[in-house]
């Protein structure tokens, strides 16, 4: 009775046309061998949706960047303690009017292991992140959303926000043996949904969780922007981890500048 | 003067006599008393000769295939290779559980089909075909999904009780390398299910009422049993040798499979994660046994694409014909 009642609001015909739209690969009961569910990414889709119009109020710019079909990497900073950034992403990909697809979003390692949750990600399109699952997505012709920060990214202090954090090489080697096309994105305004003040390590080794942040109890209603770079292509043979790392720091560069672009339009924070 | 103990041998004669003249050989088929070596023999035979055995009891399968009850860890079974020119193996006799204890199980298992291809070495059998399990990955938080047969074998950092089949697995690798002409083939399929399954997700579907792990649905896989059957012919019949995942391309979560084959599904704690171990171990649940426990919380989803490019593998049966048949099942069994 909730179920269906809650179904009812937030798969609104809007969002139902949307889903009509994406492109679907899976098993005779709606099932990926990841654990994406089209039932449940509807719901998640149709709650997202909501928060990204009105709560979050998300613009976004660059969005015919994302090839409508094949594979692509959508490489991302990572901020806000809760990873909000991955759903509005998620979000953007999936109403993208060039044409809309469904993105799935690399996620904590730990995250299977919560009781609930890890299931719940997973049939709305969250994938633990393993370098295996990105490259056999990419090999499906998927659109990936990596965050190379990890929780780097995710759990830093309000004070280091817009500060981009140490990125893995991981997401590049992938992108060059598997050539996949990078999409750059600079995500502005998550950094301020969850300002964190510090973190309480002791209990968060204790919980077996990343950070356990001082901050405040729900996320705050602040304006994102989403900047969507061109494609970045890398090509050729993996000469050394050097060469790798210098290229990862080109996609960074990148980055820096969207997210300076995203922070240059922001009239303010709310 | 102490009773004169019942031979192998003897076990073999009272068993179907039919003494067999096949100058184009047999293939011997393991596990008889089993329905998936009932349907591979029901396929193999219009065509092949066979003979089948099984360490339960000597099963009547048809007046021209000979049967017999062996124990493979007996002298007994070299007799079948003196008696029969055999061709080739279908090793599917596993025991799965044994309420004599693990020991025993490795021993029957590992022990028992080393005996096996020595013999097969010996009498230069020329083609080798094993029945492994996903099992042998492991069900980890950390697994990645569609696991090839490359990924690390985890399943005994899991539990002791998976280690014969990890063994197996090993042991079977060993004798491909070893000995290259007995072109082996090993096989590891996804759950196998349908009608006469009695493997731990048989026993499991056929009940009304089951554990789900408070918080957990992973993604399964499943294969009908005439369907892997299907699978066992045609790695006989193209005899190409290595190691194959076998699963059809289609997944469905564990509540989705209890709701499909109409079965109540009783949420059971977690956490902490030794919890519902002991209490599988305490309740006995042959369906749900402890050690198989992380296998209803995380997903081991292999990948059988080598297969299917390899032997033109295609199932023809699909997950709701496998669940349907449970459904229906039971409600034959409450009319």
């Amino acid at each position: 009775m909730t179920r269906t009642l809650l179904k009812k609001l937030l798969i609104t015909p809007d969002v139902e046309e949307i889903i009509d739209k994406i492109p679907k690969d899976v098993g005779s009961f709606g099932y990926d061998p990841w654990g994406f569910r089209w039932e449940s990414a509807k719901v998640g889709l149709g709650l997202f949706k909501k928060l990204y119009d009105h709560y979050f109020r998300v613009t976004a710019h660059g969005l015919e960047n994302v090839p409508p079909k094949g594979r692509v990497l959508i490489i991302a900073n990572h901020s806000g303690q809760i990873p909000f950034d991955g759903a509005l992403i998620g979000v953007a990909v999936a109403t993208n009017p060039a044409g809309p697809r469904a993105a799935r979003a690399m996620i904590e390692r730990f995250f299977p292991t919560v009781p609930f949750l890890g299931n719940l990600l997973n049939q709305v399109g969250g994938v633990i992140g393993d370098p295996v699952n990105c490259i056999r997505m990419l090999r499906r012709e998927e659109a990936v959303i990596v965050f190379p920060e990890g929780v780097r990214g995710s759990g830093k202090l309000y004070r280091h926000r817009y500060q981009l954090q140490r990125f893995g090489n991981g997401f590049m080697h992938i992108a060059m043996t598997e050539k996949a096309p990078i999409v750059p994105v600079g995500v502005v305004g998550c950094e301020e949904t969850m300002p964190s003040l510090a973190n309480i390590a002791p209990l968060a080794n204790m919980l077996a969780v990343p950070y356990v942040p001082v901050t405040v109890p729900f996320p705050l209603p602040a304006k994102v922007i989403l900047n969507f770079g061109k494609p970045l292509h890398y090509t050729g043979d993996i000469d050394s981890e050097e060469g790798v790392t210098q290229k990862v720091e080109e996609v960074k560069t990148v980055i820096r500048g969207l997210i300076e672009k995203g922070l240059s339009e922001r009239k303010g924070v709310f | 003067m102490p009773r004169k103990k019942k031979s192998e041998t003897s076990q073999a004669a009272e068993a179907c006599a039919c003494p067999v003249d096949a100058p184009e050989g047999e293939i011997l088929v393991t596990g008889a008393a089993g329905v998936l070596a009932q349907e591979t023999i029901a396929k193999l035979h219009p065509k092949y000769r066979i003979v089948a055995v099984d360490f339960r009891r000597a099963v009547e399968i048809g007046e021209d295939i000979p049967s017999y009850r062996i124990d493979f860890l007996k002298r007994g079974l070299e007799d079948i290779f003196r008696k029969h020119r055999i061709k080739a193996v279908i090793h599917l006799g596993r025991i799965g559980t044994n309420p004599q204890g693990g020991f025993l199980r490795y021993n029957a298992n590992v022990i028992g089909t080393q005996k096996l291809f020595d013999l097969c070495a010996k009498y230069k059998v020329g083609q080798v075909i094993v029945l492994s399990s996903f099992f042998v990955y492991g069900a980890n938080a950390y697994n990645p999904a569609l696991l090839n047969e490359d990924t690390p074998l985890k399943a005994s950092d899991l539990t002791l009780n998976l280690i014969d089949s990890v063994e197996l697995e090993n042991l079977s690798n060993i004798y491909m390398y070893k000995y290259p002409d007995l072109h082996m083939t090993i096989l590891r399929p996804c759950n196998i299910a349908g009608p006469g399954v009695r493997n731990n997700i048989g026993r499991l579907l056929s009940m009304k009422v089951v554990p789900v792990l408070w918080g957990f649905n992973p993604v399964m896989q499943f294969i009908h049993v005439k369907d892997m059957a299907e699978a066992i012919m045609l790695a006989y019949e193209k005899k190409v040798p290595g190691v194959y995942n076998v699963a059809p391309e289609d997944w469905v979560a564990y509540k989705d499979v209890l709701r499909r084959s109409g079965i109540k599904g009783i949420p059971l704690p977690s956490i902490p994660p030794a919890f519902p171990r002991f209490i599988s171990r305490a309740l006995r649940w042959k369906a749900f046994p402890s050690y198989l426990i992380n296998y209803f919380k995380y997903p081991t989803i292999i990948d059988g694409g080598k297969f299917a490019r390899t032997f033109g593998f295609k199932p023809k049966r699909s997950l709701e014909e496998i669940f349907t048949h449970y459904r229906e099942m039971k409600k034959r069994a409450f009319l």
